[in-house]
């Protein structure tokens, strides 16, 4: 059963990252849903404000990571005056199990949201057995 | 504004002032409802407004923004979905309808107010209306 999630207020989730960054500023983990079909893992990310030119998705040893830079240089300018939640660049990662085809990953940016979907590899995909 | 000065510290210092504004009351005198969805950002450039306000996976047919005098409403749907047959192993992506009415402490002009969706953000730009900016006056 999928219980009803109404829209609320979160507070955003900053990132603690094993490995500190050398940049100052803030990173925030997008909020992430997993599915899966008997194709395909799909990874959905919330990254409102990141171009697809600033987003880097990187496979390595069976870990996923995803970086979403912001553009600060929109922000030229203008001061804040009033504030309910903070901007900053998006990271989060995820270890894999191995059975995803790593060669088919393929990824789509669309109003804010990332889609990744990562192939099953085909040993991995249910197999049907006729029962004789 | 002393910001942006080395875009090494860029982010860094926005962000302090981003929160620093966290606790004003800028916005309360009127009926605007802190903590409603979607959560705002003001912002001040030169002498106009502007909204943001994240609203990642909503489609721009789904959002409606009318303005009224100086009050602002901001409504629309979102939803998320998934194939049929899926297994779903995490959800924590927020679905649902949003409806809320920001009200500014200054007079705008409504027929120049302009909004625009990209990348899941939504920037309403609010003139200051000619009326309501200062004068200075000439000290003879």
């Amino acid at each position: 059963m999928v219980e009803k999630q109404e829209l609320s207020v979160r507070e955003k989730k900053e990132l603690v990252a094993k490995e500190e960054k050398t940049i100052p500023g803030r990173y925030y983990v997008p909020y992430a849903d997993i599915y899966e079909t008997d194709e395909a893992l799909a990874v959905v990310m919330e990254m409102p404000g990141v171009e697809k030119k600033d987003l880097n998705v990187a496979l390595e040893n069976d870990v996923l990571r995803v970086d979403g830079q912001i553009d600060f240089s929109k922000y030229k300018e203008m001061e804040p005056v009033y504030t309910e939640y903070n901007v900053g660049h998006y990271a989060r990662s995820f270890t894999l199990s191995n059975k995803v085809d790593q060669e088919k990953i393929s990824a789509n940016l669309e109003d804010g949201v990332l889609t990744l979907t990562l192939p099953k590899a085909k040993h991995a995909q249910p197999r049907k057995i006729a029962i004789g | 504004m002393a910001l942006l000065l080395d875009p090494f510290d860029a982010l860094a210092s926005f962000q302090q002032a981003v929160d620093a504004y966290r606790a004003s009351s800028w916005l309360d005198p009127g009926l605007s409802g802190g903590g409603a969805y979607p959560p705002l950002n003001v912002f001040r450039k030169g002498d106009d407004f502007i909204v943001i306000a994240e609203l990642p996976g909503v489609q721009k047919s789904d959002l409606d923004v009318q303005v009224k005098g100086r009050t602002i409403r901001l409504s629309g749907g979102k939803t998320v979905g998934y194939p049929e047959k899926a297994a779903l192993h995490r959800r924590e992506r927020l679905a649902g309808r949003f409806d809320r009415a920001v009200t500014m402490p200054v007079e705008i002009n409504p027929d120049g107010v302009k909004a625009e969706y990209r990348d899941g953000i939504l920037a309403l730009f609010l003139p200051r209306a000619e009326s309501d900016k200062p004068k200075s006056i000439e000290v003879a």
